[in-house]
């Protein structure tokens, strides 16, 4: 023991990501084995060390505290002050009392190394236990009620821990030191099998539950399994019958189902995997990972990706899914236990009700044959009596220009923070995100907390899933908001939402334009300074509400009247405004986090019958080809290629009138009905898109499938027409698609192969969107280029817009949220956030 | 032709083309107000103006609607409606062969309703600040004793009733008007609904809730009542009546058939145990053949509107700030 004299205080503030993560009986560890005596404790701010001792050795607290963190901590600062006063004797650990504030709840994590050995052990007393954790790992999100983060305030409170489980969460040296969902088979949640029908399924000599729902599934079963953030549906993905009953029973015709494999070896038997994709793989986060398919992949069943490349793996991250893997000899379906565009269900006796299949009508075209004779989408059920308090839908990774970007961002993701350490002093911002990958954002004291992915607010259950999120973010992070950000669009839920509680609770509402979000949530993952010089934004999405003073009527086209009422009782309205309010979706922005200016757009084509435009492809190839060439010019010069007689069997006479008068078919700059146009053109999806995105992203599988290949480039460049100003020379330059669709048609009708159309179409499309950033950002001097938008999850435009410009801009692309519109939530945030801190000079 | 406010001969020729369709002893007094006695108990009052494109549309005019709208309006209070009075705004320019159709399609349905006009008056506009001809139309009933239906008296667990198929009558007037031609013509159901009212009210006195789903269709009608009665409303898909052309219409034209305005249709709503009495005396009637049970109010302090898809889910009826927007990304 060194001499009091030399005995120094300090008090340590850890900020980041250290509280519900074991950090606190990690510092006691560490002071404990430096012999340092003080205490430690959680508070609103993070985690306080007060520690005594030596200088020498305080030092190396500070060392190990930088050096080594418990798994699920990330610390983002720690700051050091002298303390004066007595040094105590001990070191120790300050319980957290049910009124101290806490700064919230860590994502949910997969099953840690240490807890697997555990199941793993036949000698230990979790050995194949379904529901073991430890700090290092388990549920967290999603079986939190409320704060403070405690047994009492989750779906645990309902198991007494046994005394051998309570002495290890007393015990600031075990890995389980207050893991709060922590269990055993005496004392925590226990597993079930029933049937269809709700009897208890007998084992048949299977050595517990978990092993006869392997036997099931080999079998051809489908089986609704509970897991961390819902109930899943799981299938033997090689068996074609189950996985086409599957199919029909969601009522999920194209999307492609998620796989879960046993390990990496597994995984690699029908994927390439790059170290980046295996360590996502692995991670804590255990994501879906979308994977380039080998073709000497051993079969699967023809539905699991139709259409597809790719094939979206993940790996087990939890007990269970360990345990019923290892039971299994390939890789499984494993995909969300709902029915199509509905939320996953989280309740037992919801999962019987809409998975059992008897709340629906009966499937029209029969069932198809199987050997499991009930009408029930599950044939059986694996069940358990832990909550599921939050949904949590598996999380979506997928590498691309050599980083691993989310697509969707919920389990094992969320509600991890953001910094935003420059937004000091800003007024906290609830900003309720946009409509159908709905996600909301909680901003203030210079972090950003984005909800998980909610989904389609049309939804009803969706949307009160949506409201009970909302409500329990504010508890868990103490948020009171004093501005409400909602998307420009009048009609969205999320708008509404916002509202109708920025009303009741008397607070302003801040309207932010959709693509000035897109752009704003890529500059703050990446941290740009508030006061950063404007970026270059490139917004590619399907849709969002434009700004009506800068746009104006689309110049090419002789064929189309401006956007005009529809109201369908006939009588004249105000809506004469609203239609003229532009939808954009192809916008490159001048942008800061305050404000953005339009300098260019994908030239407007009508959305033949608004929303339909997005679900049926023909309308946009119909709207497209009559933009560039007008519908009768079309006809007489390619009337012969195949699509064209396919287009003009669809109602084309009312669809032309529709466009002509501006019956529901407003104009829009979209990047993604372009895709559409161009895969209803090349016969993908001609009729109907099953789901949100669909053609676009088989339209990239076909390019794909010829990448390597050397398939020519069309020697065209997109037409830039001049903006009709009012009054200005300059206004946003119109990227016009007529040289594309004759360089399409040109090919269509020489019978080049579809894929090398496709292919073609993306270099093209790169090509474009660079050549026309590179020309505006060095007219108005921009150094940074930021990407955004759903259309960049097409790997292949990302990969080429970013090579194009790389060598000469900087380009910032998506990663930690997702590129399309999971991310408009932190968007609107920033910029409300920004707006309201005085502009400092430049 | 119609002239300008001076055109005197036009002025007169404008009298006796309303006297002329118009005729009855109110009216025929020549005052510029209609005297009459007044029942005991209460009385509804309504006005609507009413500015259509086109004046013409498969199944009605401007006329027919000013004339069957109004009364709706009064109906709605579970009236029965005594007397209307009409106001003209005529752009200069308008076509005399037009008024006199508008006025004749005004006077029969008034004849049919057994709602007179009993008093009114016309101006011309200079050409350019009129749209032809726009219809300002008044009505007054009386309110039969124990009747009492409003809009915030929807309870839960309450039977919403609808009288028949929707959208019919705006898609009727959107493809008149755009020139939109279709398998089969569709017409406006554009009807008086006072006599279905009558029988609905002698059936079921405790009626909560009428309203007609006009502008806005049955989607914003219901958000109103919602609102209006701090209730939810859960709507069953399968349940609302639809025709199969209108339904393809909206199919092709991506519109919503909840948002689509309706001319002769009602929405109920009544307590539960008198759903059936209330559904068997509407059927009754020739103006809702079709009508059916289609949700219930439910307790929501939110008040949403939310409807049972065919596949089984649930969506929420919002309503819209205007016409409808695509919200997709
Ligand atoms: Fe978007
Ligand atoms: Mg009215
Ligand atoms: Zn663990
Ligand atoms: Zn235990």
């Amino acid at each position: 023991m060194a001499d009091a004299d030399d005995i120094k205080g300090i008090s340590v503030r850890v900020r980041g990501l250290v509280q519900g993560v074991g950090f606190r009986p990690h510092v006691w560890r560490i002071a404990r084995e430096l012999g340092l005596t003080g205490d430690v404790l959680n508070d609103a701010e993070g985690v306080l060390i007060r520690a005594f001792g030596p200088r020498a050795t305080l030092d190396a607290l500070l060392a190990a505290l930088a050096d080594r963190a418990p798994p699920l901590a990330r610390i983002e600062r720690i700051e050091t002050a002298p303390l004066n006063g007595p040094a105590p004797n001990t070191f120790r650990i300050v319980e957290s009392g049910a009124g101290d504030v806490t700064t919230g709840i860590v994502p949910d994590a997969a099953t840690c190394p240490a807890c697997l050995a555990d199941i793993r052990d036949s000698e230990n007393r979790r050995y194949r236990y379904a529901f073991t954790n430890c700090t290092h790992c388990g549920p967290r999100l999603s079986i939190v009620r409320a704060i403070p983060y405690d047994r009492a305030t989750t779906s645990m409170a309902a198991f007494e821990m046994c005394p051998a489980c309570r002495a290890e969460y007393d015990n600031p040296a075990d890995r389980r030191f207050h893991a709060q969902p922590n269990a055993c088979p005496v004392c925590g949640p226990r597993l079930w099998l029933e049937g269809a029908d709700g009897a208890t399924l007998p084992l048949r000599g299977a050595r517990d539950e978990i092993d006869a729902t392997a036997r099931l599934i080999r079998d051809g079963a489908i089986v609704a399994i509970k897991g961390i953030g819902g109930f899943h549906l799981a299938c033997d993905a090689a068996n074609e019958d189950a996985v086409a009953r599957l199919r029909a029973e969601k009522r999920r015709s194209g999307k492609p189902l998620a796989l879960m494999a046993r390990d990496i070896a597994m995984v690699e038997r029908y994927a390439h995997i790059a170290p980046p994709e295996s360590a996502a793989l692995e991670s804590s986060t255990a994501p879906i990972v979308l994977l380039s398919r080998r073709a000497d992949a051993p079969p699967l069943a023809s539905g699991i990706a139709p259409g597809q490349t790719t094939l979206g793996f993940m790996l087990p991250y939890t007990p269970l899914h360990h345990l019923l893997m290892e039971g299994l000899p390939g890789p499984i379906v494993l995909t969300s236990g709902n029915v199509s565009d509905e939320p996953q269900c989280t309740a037992n006796d919801e999962a019987r009700e809409r998975l059992s299949g008897m709340d629906r009508p009966a499937i029209p075209d029969g069932k198809p044959a199987s050997a499991f004779p009930e009408i029930a989408m599950a044939d059986a059920f694996l069940m358990h009596a832990r909550d599921i308090v939050n949904r949590l839908d598996d999380s979506v990774v997928r590498l691309a220009a050599g980083r691993v970007r989310t697509i969707r961002r919920a389990r094992g993701l969320a509600p991890a923070p953001l910094s935003l350490p420059l937004f000091q002093g800003a007024p906290a911002v609830l900003a309720m995100g946009a409509e159908l990958k709905s996600t909301f954002c909680l901003a203030s004291s210079g972090r950003a907390i984005v909800s998980q992915h909610i989904g389609d607010l049309e939804d009803a259950a969706t949307h009160a899933d949506y409201r009970a999120n909302l409500a329990l973010f504010e508890r868990l992070f103490r948020f009171t908001p004093d501005v409400v950000a909602v998307d420009a669009h009048p009609d969205y839920h999320a708008t509404r939402l916002g509202e109708a509680l920025a009303a009741e609770r008397g607070l302003p509402v801040a309207r932010v334009l959709h693509h000035h979000a897109h752009v704003a949530a890529v500059m703050a993952e990446h941290g740009v300074p508030l006061d950063a010089p404007p970026v270059l934004g490139i917004a590619l999405d399907g849709l969002g509400m434009g700004d009506a003073v800068s746009d104006q009527p689309a110049l090419e086209s002789p064929h189309l009247s401006a956007g005009k009422s529809i109201d369908n009782k006939g009588e004249r309205s105000d809506a004469f405004q609203r239609t003229h309010r532009p939808l954009w979706g192809g916008e490159f922005l001048v942008a800061d986090y305050r404000a953005c200016r339009r300098v260019a757009s994908f030239a407007p084509v009508p959305l033949i019958g608004g929303a339909k435009a997005m679900r049926e492809p023909w309308r946009n190839l119909l709207a497209h080809l009559h933009v560039a060439f007008g519908w009768d010019e079309a006809t007489a010069n390619f009337g012969d290629i195949p699509i064209l007689r396919r287009l003009t069997a669809k109602p084309v006479a009312p669809a032309l009138q529709m466009m002509a008068r501006g019956v529901n078919a407003p104009p829009a700059s979209s990047a993604g009905r372009l895709f559409d146009a161009v895969a209803a053109a090349l016969g993908i999806c001609f009729d109907e898109a099953t789901y949100e995105g669909q053609a676009a992203v088989e339209l990239e599988a076909l390019a794909a499938s010829v990448c390597g290949q050397d398939f020519g480039h069309w020697p065209i460049a997109a037409r830039k027409l001049p903006s009709r100003g009012m009054g200005e020379d300059d206004g946003p330059i119109r990227l016009g698609w007529g040289e594309l669709w004759q360089a399409v048609l040109d090919d269509l009708a020489r019978d080049a192969p579809p894929a090398i159309i496709a292919a073609r179409f993306h270099v093209f499309l790169a090509d474009t969107v660079a050549d026309t950033a590179r020309s505006l950002a060095r007219r108005e001097g921009l150094a940074r280029v930021v990407l955004c938008g759903g259309v960049f999850h097409n790997r292949l435009l990302l990969e080429g817009v970013i090579e194009r410009l790389a060598g000469d801009f900087e380009v910032l692309a998506p990663a930690l949220f997702p590129a399309g519109d999971g991310a408009i939530s932190l968007g609107q945030a920033v910029i409300t956030a920004a707006r309201a801190i005085p502009a400092s000079p430049r | 032709m119609i002239h300008g406010a001076g055109g005197r001969a036009t002025a007169e020729l404008i009298r006796t083309l309303f006297r002329r369709h118009l005729d009855n002893p109110l009216l025929a007094q020549g005052n510029d107000q209609a005297a009459f006695a007044v029942e005991a108990g209460r009385m509804v009052m309504t006005t609507d103006a009413h500015v259509i494109a086109p004046l013409f549309f498969p199944g009605g005019d401007i006329g027919s609607l000013a004339v069957h709208g109004t009364i709706n309006d009064v109906a709605m209070a579970g009236a029965r409606p005594l007397y209307l009075s009409a106001a003209f705004v005529l752009e200069e320019g308008f076509p005399l062969a037009d008024l006199d159709r508008i006025v004749a399609s005004m006077a029969a349905a008034s004849r049919a309703a057994g709602v007179p006009i009993v008093t009114g008056d016309t101006k011309v506009v200079e050409k350019g600040k009129g749209d032809g001809v726009f219809i300002t139309t008044t009505g007054i009933g009386v309110v039969p004793e124990g009747v009492e239906i409003s809009g915030d008296r929807a309870r839960p667990g309450d039977v919403v009733l609808l009288s028949g198929s929707i959208g019919d009558h705006g898609i009727a007037v959107l493809s008149k008007r755009e020139n939109l031609t279709f398998e089969t013509e569709i017409l406006s159901d554009s009807a008086a609904l006072h006599t279905l009212v009558a029988e609905m009210v002698a059936a079921v006195p405790g009626i909560r809730v009428l309203r007609d789903p006009t502008r806005g269709g049955l989607g914003a009608t219901l958000n109103e009542i919602a609102q209006q009665s701090r209730v939810g409303i859960r709507l069953e898909e399968a349940a609302i009546p639809i025709k199969p052309d209108v339904s393809a219409a909206c199919e092709l034209l991506g519109l919503d058939p909840l948002y689509i305005a309706n001319e002769g249709k009602l929405i109920a709503i009544a307590p539960p145990d008198k759903a059936q009495l209330l559904l068997a005396a509407m059927r009754a009637h020739p103006l809702a053949r079709d009508a059916a049970i289609i949700g219930e109010a439910t307790q929501d302090p939110h008040a949403f509107v939310q409807m049972r898809t065919r596949f089984g889910g649930n969506r929420m009826v919002d309503w819209l700030a205007g016409d409808p927007l695509p919200r997709i990304c």
